[in-house]
């Protein structure tokens, strides 16, 4: 199978029905990416598909084929991952860090879609990703932090 | 060229005395622990500068910690300490984690381990210390080199200066290396402190927003197989038989062995071990095991609560103090078991030679994991290396006395002969036992005219969690697990009340129970700050006004108190369907007010902001502190609102983050966290904040709905 990850065409063997997250992280070797949960309830395993923040656990890699897959590793190299990962340092957002790969992840595809969201966007777009760390208020004000920086 | 020595030849045999378990362990609790801290503090040797940092010649400073990082910042707050003495260069420190050596024990538990809130305080003198030290030795290297006494040096930034002349740390490292260790140092004053007490941001920020940051999780070396077990499907189930023809087809198993705990499938990669676990057929012998049915537990506990258990605290006569009341308060609570669920799910890579066992993982206990995977091994404890990486999250779940998944890891290498990595699925991590004990308590509290406690009699009921451990000697006392009634026996209320009375039952389960942020605590504090409230409330006293002034002899509750009360503007109205709900607590060697703000609208809380003042003591990190209190109000908030473990049948109800349900980012409210200024003895902060949580908002909601939630998760009990 053929998967085109963070600008790279990668050749993996996998079968059909691996899920996105396993191609990322065992096969590809791309450990940014993490698991959590196995389905799609708390969001550490989210990556992009063409632009889209996408629970890679439950993302059968076939259906990555021919899209492009972008995974916490590329964002430092992207202008609105920067923004997020700039904001979430100096709002010194991570506690545990586990589930932060999966927020920035999802806060990104927010910001690209949406530069300013308010509060009740936010919520909506990042209460799939669970922190049980508890760092939800400071992700609330990093995103809105990174808006402002990009605007 | 560093100073450091070879970091294994740390581990020394003599730590570990005949039984090849712990010698030297004591963990007594909350302050009397602190005091015999304090005690031992005076005849402990310095510590060896060299075990807690590295000087290289690029001036890179490297901390060595020996707590795990979790979430909590000790990768941040220790080397803060370290730095303060050192005159260290921020920018140039780097931290790793120690190795389990006996060097690394907790100054005051004895053994290596990360828990109870006691990092920062515990370490406050050694890495203060350790920094001293090096920096004396620095001074005399400089003082060498120059030829020039050390009264005429002063230290910066990492450097030595002698008027215009300046050697770096990294340039003087190799010949501080040689020189011999000073016998004392003197610590600088609070004065002089520039790390100390300044909000500083967190060391392991970068690499855990780019994905570079290691967790367990993480390891892969060539050779390593991913390992899943088959568990049994009730607690205290045996295994009877197993056909893995079906597994072994499965592309990418490499083989099945049975383990203790059930059966592990190797594979190449996680996929392939899941799908090959999922085609094990399983016979389980569950016959003798425990059918247990949440609702008849509840019954269970309820009657036994209706009878004194063991006492663990007792004055007066209750009987004639409840005949003396104006009114009576009896009340039972619930509290369920919970999972700590921590975001990473469980994992433990093992490499077995003849060399030793090697294992990598996130774990809080590296002591009573060595020795357990020494013990599968049949080899010295020295001879098992832990690599400790990230934590991520552990609240408890990651300090198993039990060793659980470090012990099964190692089975399942051992049985395969194999280099394995087992990790657990997210159901395997709710299904996996080792939960914060369900608790049922009972009261009956006399009260006169002003609210005051004539008569307390309280009895709990739950499991013990020290029972069966290395620590059930030091822990229970006379039949009492002083965890399980931690909050209630030594409770300020309680001691001040004429006649009282407090006991406890301990059941005993086949569910495997275990610490769970903040312990005791976490179930106590709903409890008694609830009945304070419903004292309150019978007197028709002000919550605030009540808790005032039963604790006027506790100038730290009252300063948080009164701190949180006058943040949240206590008495002033707020807007239109919002009510206010207050609790305070001590814990850990803090103190901790909580006041919530609430709504509840055709069933549905919804919690605004919340309140938090706590004084810890001196802090070190105020960052730090307020994060954590932030963790606090997420976790007890996800708690007193959503989580439950609960039994049908002997199974666990719930199986991943759909039906155990912990708080999200859409019901966080703002929190804000107010720090009382203070020099006291350092308590805790990563537990601290959470008992009074959940009381704060169920009393918000009596406010609110004239409703008394007496057990959790409030769920939908206002619908």
């Amino acid at each position: 199978m053929q998967l085109s990850i963070n600008g790279k065409m990668t050749e993996l063997d996998i079968p059909e029905d691996m899920p996105l997250l396993w191609a990322i992280r065992d096969i590809a070797g791309l450990n940014g990416t993490k698991f959590g949960c196995g389905m799609a309830q708390c969001g550490a395993c989210t990556v992009h598909l063409d632009g889209q923040a996408v629970r890679a656990c439950m993302t059968p890699a076939s259906v990555a084929v021919g899209k492009k897959i972008t995974t916490i590793e590329a964002m430092q190299d992207d202008r609105v991952g920067q923004a997020i990962q700039a904001a979430w340092q100096s709002i010194d957002v991570v506690q545990c860090g586990y589930c932060q790969s999966g927020q920035i992840m999802s806060a990104t595809a927010l910001l690209k879609q949406n530069p300013n969201p308010n509060d009740a966007e936010i919520d909506a777009a990042m209460s799939g990703n669970i922190c049980r760390c508890g760092t939800y208020q400071r992700i609330r004000s990093a995103i809105h932090s990174a808006a402002k920086s990009l605007a | 060229m560093t100073i450091n020595i070879a970091r294994r030849g740390f581990i020394k045999s003599s730590v570990w005395g005949a039984t090849g378990l712990i010698v030297a362990f004591s963990i007594p609790l909350g302050t009397r622990f602190m005091q015999v801290a304090a005690a031992a503090e005076a005849d402990k040797p310095l510590p060896a500068p060299n075990a807690f940092l590295r000087i290289s010649k690029d001036n890179t400073i490297t901390v060595i910690l020996a707590h795990s990082e979790m979430g909590q910042g000790v990768w941040t707050t220790l080397p803060m300490l370290l730095a303060d003495e050192l005159d260290a260069d921020w920018k140039t420190i780097q931290v790793e984690h120690a190795p389990a050596a006996p060097t690394y024990i907790h100054t005051a538990y004895g053994i290596q381990i990360t828990g109870g809130s006691t990092s920062t305080w515990s370490e406050f003198d050694r890495y203060r210390q350790a920094g001293a030290l090096a920096r004396a030795l620095l001074l005399q290297a400089a003082a060498n080199t120059w030829q020039v006494p050390v009264s005429a040096l002063r230290t910066e930034n990492g450097h030595v200066l002698h008027g215009k002349q300046s050697l770096s740390y990294g340039q003087l490292a190799e010949a501080a290396a040689g020189l011999p260790t000073p016998k004392q140092v003197t610590l600088k004053t609070p004065a002089q402190w520039k790390f100390i007490g300044k909000a500083t941001r967190r060391l392991d920020s970068a690499e855990k927003i780019n994905g570079t940051a290691q967790f367990g999780q993480d390891i892969q070396f060539a050779g390593l197989k991913t390992a899943m077990v088959a568990r049994a499907p009730v607690f205290g189930a045996s295994l009877k038989s197993v056909d893995d023809r079906a597994a072994l087809k499965v592309k990418g198993v490499i083989k099945v062995v049975k383990v203790p705990t059930g059966v592990a499938v190797i594979a190449e990669h996680y996929w392939a071990a899941k799908q090959g676990r999922e085609a094990l057929i399983l016979d389980w012998n569950i016959a003798d095991a425990d059918k247990i049915e949440s609702a008849t537990l509840v019954q269970q506990y309820q009657q036994l609560a209706a009878t004194r258990g063991v006492v663990a605290a007792n004055a007066g006569d209750t009987t004639t103090g409840l005949t003396q009341a104006k009114h009576t308060i009896s009340a039972e609570y619930v509290l369920p078991y919970l999972s700590h669920a921590p975001m990473e799910p469980l994992n433990c890579a093992v490499k077995i030679t003849d060399a030793g066992c090697e294992i990598w993982t996130g774990t809080q206990m590296q002591t009573t994991d060595q020795a357990a995977a020494a013990k599968i091994c049949g080899i010295a404890p020295e001879k098992v290396t832990i690599h400790t990486q990230f934590l991520g999250g552990g609240f408890g779940r990651r300090a198993n006395p039990r060793a659980d998944f470090v012990s099964e890891a190692v089975q399942v290498a051992l049985a395969a002969n194999l280099p394995v990595k087992t990790v657990w699925s997210r159901e395997d991590d709710i299904h996996g036992g080792f939960y914060r004990p369900m608790f049922v308590h009972r009261a009956e509290i006399g009260i006169d005219s002003n609210g005051h406690p004539l008569a307390w009699q309280h009895t709990l009921v739950g499991q013990s969690i020290m029972k069966g451990t290395p620590f059930e000697a030091f822990m229970i006392k006379e039949g009492v697990d002083a965890t399980s009634v931690e909050g209630v026996a030594d409770s300020p209320y309680v001691k001040a009340t004429a006649h009282h009375h407090v006991s406890l039952h301990s059941v005993e389960s086949k569910v495997p129970v275990l610490w769970w942020r903040s312990v005791g605590h976490s179930h106590s504090a709903f409890v008694m700050e609830s009945l304070i409230d419903e004292m309150a409330h019978a007197s028709k006293q002000d919550p605030l006004a009540l808790r005032r002034r039963l604790l006027k002899d506790h100038p730290r509750h009252l300063a948080t108190l009164n701190l949180a009360a006058e943040k949240a503007q206590w008495g002033k109205p707020l807007p239109a369907g919002v009510f206010r709900g207050i609790a305070v607590h001590e814990s850990f060697g803090s103190y901790v007010t909580q006041i919530a703000e609430v709504s509840v609208n055709q069933g549905e809380v919804k919690v605004h902001r919340m309140i938090t003042a706590i004084d810890c003591g001196l802090v070190v990190n105020p960052e730090g502190v307020r994060s954590q209190m932030e963790s606090c109000v997420s976790f007890g908030l996800g708690a007193a609102l959503k989580s439950e473990i609960s039994f049908k049948q002997g199974r666990v109800e719930q199986s991943n983050f759909h039906n155990y349900q912990v708080l999200r980012l859409n019901e966080m409210p703002i929190v804000e966290v107010h720090l009382v200024p203070s020099t006291a003895k350092l308590g805790g902060v990563g537990e601290p904040g959470l008992p009074p949580v959940a009381p704060a908002v169920t009393n918000a909601i009596f406010a609110a709905t004239g409703k008394r939630i007496r057990s959790l998760p409030i769920g939908e009990q206002l619908a």
